[in-house]
């Protein structure tokens, strides 16, 4: 009798599937884990604001790794390329489609915002995390290495809408400069971990510039909001489990 | 960037419909193809684009976000867009991404060019 290997096609390999509500699994003690679990993943067509497409490159000139390289380091080191204060809690088995991670980021103010992602997509070249509901953006942001001109080029591109109007707002006074000024950041520290010291080239497109009057709901689900009136009861239940556990 | 993989030709299928067909993978490389062949299906006067994923080999996350700017490009012109002959998967891809809800999907292009009327 013969058996019949599991051999996922490439398909299966590379893509989540189907998800309804997100689930969170090992999320490290100290971690804001809110806004989640149970929350609905939301794309570009969701949102409530202008949707954007923006892409960041960098160059990376005189290191010899290749795109695949780039894209397992970039997944193996992720947050660390990210500014100091924010926070991407991977699961424990790393970003593999499917895989939900928590985010706790700083907001302007030093306001902390509990959030998460689902990731996507991911192959050896590239890997996509999508947002859930009450994230400031919906839409997905594909993170990818290519090769030209002898030199691997690492590459971010986001395409997504503010959620909801208070981020739109947000997104208006301040938060578009906060969100280019982090993705360059990341790629210049992505670049000087090979060595480079990279010049991120930043390319941004409004592609759709109504507002989708249909979404205002959204705003319901907002995790600023939401982190700033969940957080006194996880700080209680943080203590209550430290206690439990040293007793 | 990687070459493209995917060709797609257009045909007219009635007066109020064209059809893409898609072959190969639709990846960010296949940008330039799938947007000229919108432009294409466009000056015909069609009111409604029919892609049909028949041919398709393989796609990507590029590839779908590829789908958004094309569904936007259509929206604005007051057209339709609608897929047909995706596979099981990329059926379950449309419903994760949320695309359905934008994208009418049917089975076959007959039953797309029904809905078109």
């Amino acid at each position: 009798m013969s058996t019949t290997p599991d051999v996922k096609t490439r398909e299966e390999a590379h893509w989540a599937q189907p998800v309804s509500k997100l689930k969170v699994s090992d999320v490290p003690a100290g971690a804001i884990n809110l806004n989640v679990e149970g929350r609905q993943v939301v794309g570009p067509l969701q949102g409530f604001g202008q949707l954007w497409q923006k892409t960041y490159r960098v160059r990376l000139s005189g290191s010899k790794a290749a795109p695949t390289d780039v894209i397992k380091t970039w997944k193996e080191n992720f947050p660390k390329f990210w500014p100091a204060g924010n926070k991407f809690y991977a699961p424990l088995t790393g970003i593999k489609p499917g895989e939900v991670a928590v985010l706790n980021l700083s907001m302007p103010g030093g306001m902390p915002l509990s959030t998460g992602m689902l990731v996507l997509y991911a192959d050896d070249e590239s890997f996509t995390l999508m947002t859930p509901q009450g994230h400031m953006e919906s839409g997905w942001i594909t993170f990818s290495a290519y090769e030209e001109d002898g030199a691997a080029v690492a590459q971010v591109q986001s395409i997504a809408r503010a959620n909801d109007p208070m981020y739109e707002i947000g997104f208006m006074l301040f938060a578009h400069k906060v969100q280019e000024d982090f993705w360059h950041h990341t790629l210049r520290s992505l670049a000087a971990h090979f060595g480079v010291e990279g010049q991120v080239q930043m390319f941004k497109t409004c592609v759709d510039s109504r507002w989708q009057w249909s979404q205002v709901k959204n705003i319901w689900h907002n995790a600023a909001i939401r982190t700033a009136l969940g957080m006194p009861g996880q700080l209680v239940g943080n203590i209550f489990r430290r206690q439990k556990d040293g007793g | 960037m990687s070459q493209a993989k995917a060709t797609m030709s257009v045909r007219k299928a009635n007066d109020a419909a064209s059809v893409v067909d898609i072959h190969g993978e639709v990846t960010a490389a296949a940008e330039n193809a799938l947007m000229d062949a919108y432009t294409q299906a466009s000056t015909a006067g069609a009111r409604a684009i029919i892609l049909n994923f028949g041919g398709l080999e393989y796609m990507n996350s590029s590839g779908i976000g590829l789908l958004v700017t094309l569904l936007i490009r259509v929206n604005r012109q007051k057209q339709r867009l609608l897929a047909c002959g995706l596979s099981e998967h990329y059926r379950q891809i449309f419903e994760l991404t949320r695309l359905n809800e934008a994208i009418g999907i049917y089975g076959t292009e007959a039953e797309a060019l029904a809905a078109v009327g």
